[in-house]
């Protein structure tokens, strides 16, 4: 019987000393010293390039996609190649379009929904080609654009060995190219296949949300160029309470791509489908 | 972009089953990479097995001692030289270890691999050599016998007190040695269980998976070289420490396909999202190297024959003991490679859109090709040939190895 109120007693004054040690270094974690300090030290070994008079702090982008919008036109995965000189072969892309068509279920069954057919033709790019199933038989038919999620506790960041990608405090994931190794570990970490390893920089890359753009006023090539408005981007820091993303999400109930993993994606989708991965 | 990796990555996408994300087509991490926990498991074995004669007392062991350390440096000098080679820019290798990235299983690689080389191999082969080197350097002229001169570091002493000495700070250092190569290569486990991404892969059991594994592969190296050396320098093999590794190859063996299989249990019961894409993958693009090489030559076939020579051992043949051993050293190592690459190939061929595959077509020439894997194999082996001639694991007398 003691021993047991020894154990409590001990136990609850470990919790008691325990909870504000931790409570105190998660403070010191967090404050502002803390936070230049990690600055200067990313500031000492990585690059963002952005421009004289760019405040980082002044500034927090975010990206949501209406998924009932995109056409799969694929002008934005288009754009984006042009712009970020992403190499033209099929099998690299910083953003790309996904099909997805569910056909029917048999009638015969008491399914719900058929087979999910999902495809991205070099990306979308181009458009999609007609569809494999008649139209008779498709049940629900979408479009859902892909890039990097910006997530908030990147799988990427965490992996890297070098601390050549990182997270920018305007809200952007960033690769400095001059800094990382190419070892291949953030492609590996990523679970949403958006990073790859150029050939002919042998450095990882992947969407920047355009920071060359953003951090000039510009808004990034893919939004620029949707025909549907089905990208919305903007500036959580503007002060502006029109802002399209605090509109956006203020309208529509949202989520994001693998909720479970816990990587906090920092891009919002309305209307996903739970086909969609 | 060069236009045979090009035109490698055209043909991977005519073969793209099902869908797959885009950036999926090609794999980051090719041959070379299944290269590299294979080389580090096998050091992490070897060293284990000279453990069990320094730490536990295993005297059968004894023949193999020395030839345990010296496989496992020659091994441990190679291992990083895999990851060297596939890095896009290796001439920055040394920002892992100027800049690690504190988060970043594989920032530690430098680290722990520094610690097991300088603080556990080198040393624990310094204390045990010391007296060798010594009377080595008597004994010899020349460049030898500088050689030898210089490896004692001018502690020349080698009364009992000193050997004592030596031989009490030698155990010392295997006593952390051991931790030491769980820690090595449970870590090469970690940089893939540790990837959340990847079901195949993020596991908690892979670091323990990757332990057992080394152990197994390691020991049947040993088991492998002390057979051929002894057929080679045309001594009888010492079927007491023959059977002796047997022993423990069995164990080990026993353990790793206990672990692996309660893997899959655990996969198959728990039935995540991921389940389908992953039975796919081994009853399909592995079927070939998870099914017939890994479970059944690698790890049925050898259990049975080592098993065999457990149960049997009165009533058979030496010569069909060694047999048995021989084969089942070699299937084992087959086996442990087939796993290496079922591991590190078998996980990127899947998407992580779990919708669909990529192939994989391993190339032949270039940096990431087979040719430079089959180098990296080769090169301990020679290392190990150097090795042994310098430094001979079983002239303990006065007389200096003979090099010529």
């Amino acid at each position: 019987m003691f021993g047991f109120f020894a154990r409590a007693a001990v136990g609850a004054w470990a919790v008691s000393v325990l909870r504000p040690v931790k409570a105190v270094a998660q403070k010191v974690a967090q404050s502002p010293v803390a936070r230049s300090a990690r600055e200067a030290i990313q500031k000492a070994f990585v690059t963002a390039q952005t421009p004289t008079g760019y405040d980082v702090h002044a500034h927090h982008w975010a990206m949501a996609i209406d998924v009932e919008r995109c056409i799969g036109c694929g002008l934005c995965a288009e754009a984006c190649k042009g712009e970020n000189h992403v190499l033209k072969e099929p099998f690299y892309f910083r953003t790309w379009i996904e099909r997805y068509i569910i056909r029917k279920p048999d009638p015969r069954s008491f399914e719900l929904r058929g087979e999910t057919l999902v495809d991205s033709p070099n990306g979308g790019i181009g458009g999609f080609p007609p569809s494999p199933v008649r139209k008779e038989n498709i049940l629900r038919t979408f479009f859902v654009p892909k890039l990097c999620n910006q997530c908030e506790h990147s799988p990427c960041i965490q992996a890297c060995p070098v601390g050549a990608t990182f997270d920018s405090p305007d809200g952007a994931v960033l690769i400095d190219k001059e800094y990382c190794i190419g070892c291949g570990f953030c492609v590996q970490a990523c679970p949403y296949g958006c990073r790859f390893l150029n050939p002919v920089t042998k450095t990882a890359e992947k969407c920047t949300l355009c920071y060359h753009r953003i951090t000039h006023g510009l808004r990034p090539a893919c939004v620029e160029v949707c025909p549907t408005g089905a990208r919305i981007f903007g500036d959580l820091k503007d002060g502006n309470e029109k802002n399209p993303v605090r509109v956006f999400i203020e309208n529509n109930k949202v989520q994001v791509l693998k909720p479970h993993l816990g990587t906090e994606p920092r891009v919002y989708y309305a209307g996903l489908d739970k086909e969609v991965r | 972009m060069p236009p045979e990796l090009r035109e490698s990555l055209l043909e991977a996408l005519q073969h793209v089953q099902g869908y797959i994300y885009p950036n999926d087509v090609s794999l980051g991490w090719s041959v070379v990479i299944v290269v590299y926990p294979y080389i580090t498991g096998l050091v992490a074995g070897a060293f284990i097995l000279a453990s069990l004669v320094r730490v536990f007392h295993v005297k059968a062991l004894e023949p193999t001692y020395r030839l345990s350390l010296l496989t496992a440096l020659a091994f441990l000098i190679v291992a990083p030289l895999p990851l060297l080679v596939h890095l896009g820019h290796p001439e920055r290798c040394y920002e892992v270890m100027m800049t690690p990235h504190a988060t970043s299983p594989m920032a530690i690689f430098g680290f722990v691999y520094a610690w097991y080389l300088m603080a556990v191999l080198l040393l624990e082969l310094w204390f045990d050599y010391r007296r060798s080197f010594v009377e080595w350097a008597k004994a010899s002229a020349g460049f030898k016998r500088l050689l030898y001169r210089v490896l004692t570091l001018g502690v020349e002493d080698v009364s009992p007190a000193a050997i004592q000495l030596d031989e009490k700070l030698g155990r010392f250092i295997t006593v952390i040695g051991i931790p030491s190569a769980f820690l090595l290569h449970g870590y090469v486990g970690f940089i893939f269980g540790s990837v959340k991404a990847n079901p195949w892969w993020g596991t908690v059991l892979m670091p323990i998976i990757f332990i057992f594994s080394a152990m197994v592969s390691g020991i049947a190296l040993l088991m492998f070289l002390y057979l051929v050396i002894s057929r080679l320098r045309r001594v009888p093999v010492d079927m007491g420490c023959l059977r002796a590794i047997g022993t423990f190859l069995l164990s080990a063996l026993v353990l790793d396909a206990a672990v692996e299989t309660l893997d899959w249990i655990h996969r198959l019961y728990e039935a995540e999202e991921s389940l389908e894409v992953l039975v796919l993958l081994a009853s399909g693009k592995l079927f070939f190297s998870f099914f017939l090489v890994q479970v059944l030559l690698g790890t049925i076939a050898p259990l049975a024959m080592l098993g065999a020579t457990q149960v049997f051992k009165e009533r058979i043949s030496l010569r069909l003991q060694k047999s048995l051993y021989l084969v089942s050293s070699l299937l084992i190592l087959i086996g442990v490679f087939a796993m290496r690459w079922n591991v590190v190939i078998g996980g990127q061929l899947f998407s992580k859109s779990l919708r669909g595959f990529t192939t994989y077509k391993i190339a032949l020439v270039g940096q990431e090709g087979l040719l430079m894997a089959v180098v990296l194999m080769i090169l301990p082996f020679l290392l190990l040939i150097g090795l042994v001639k310098f430094f001979d694991p079983w002239n303990t007398r006065e007389t200096p190895p003979a090099t010529t």
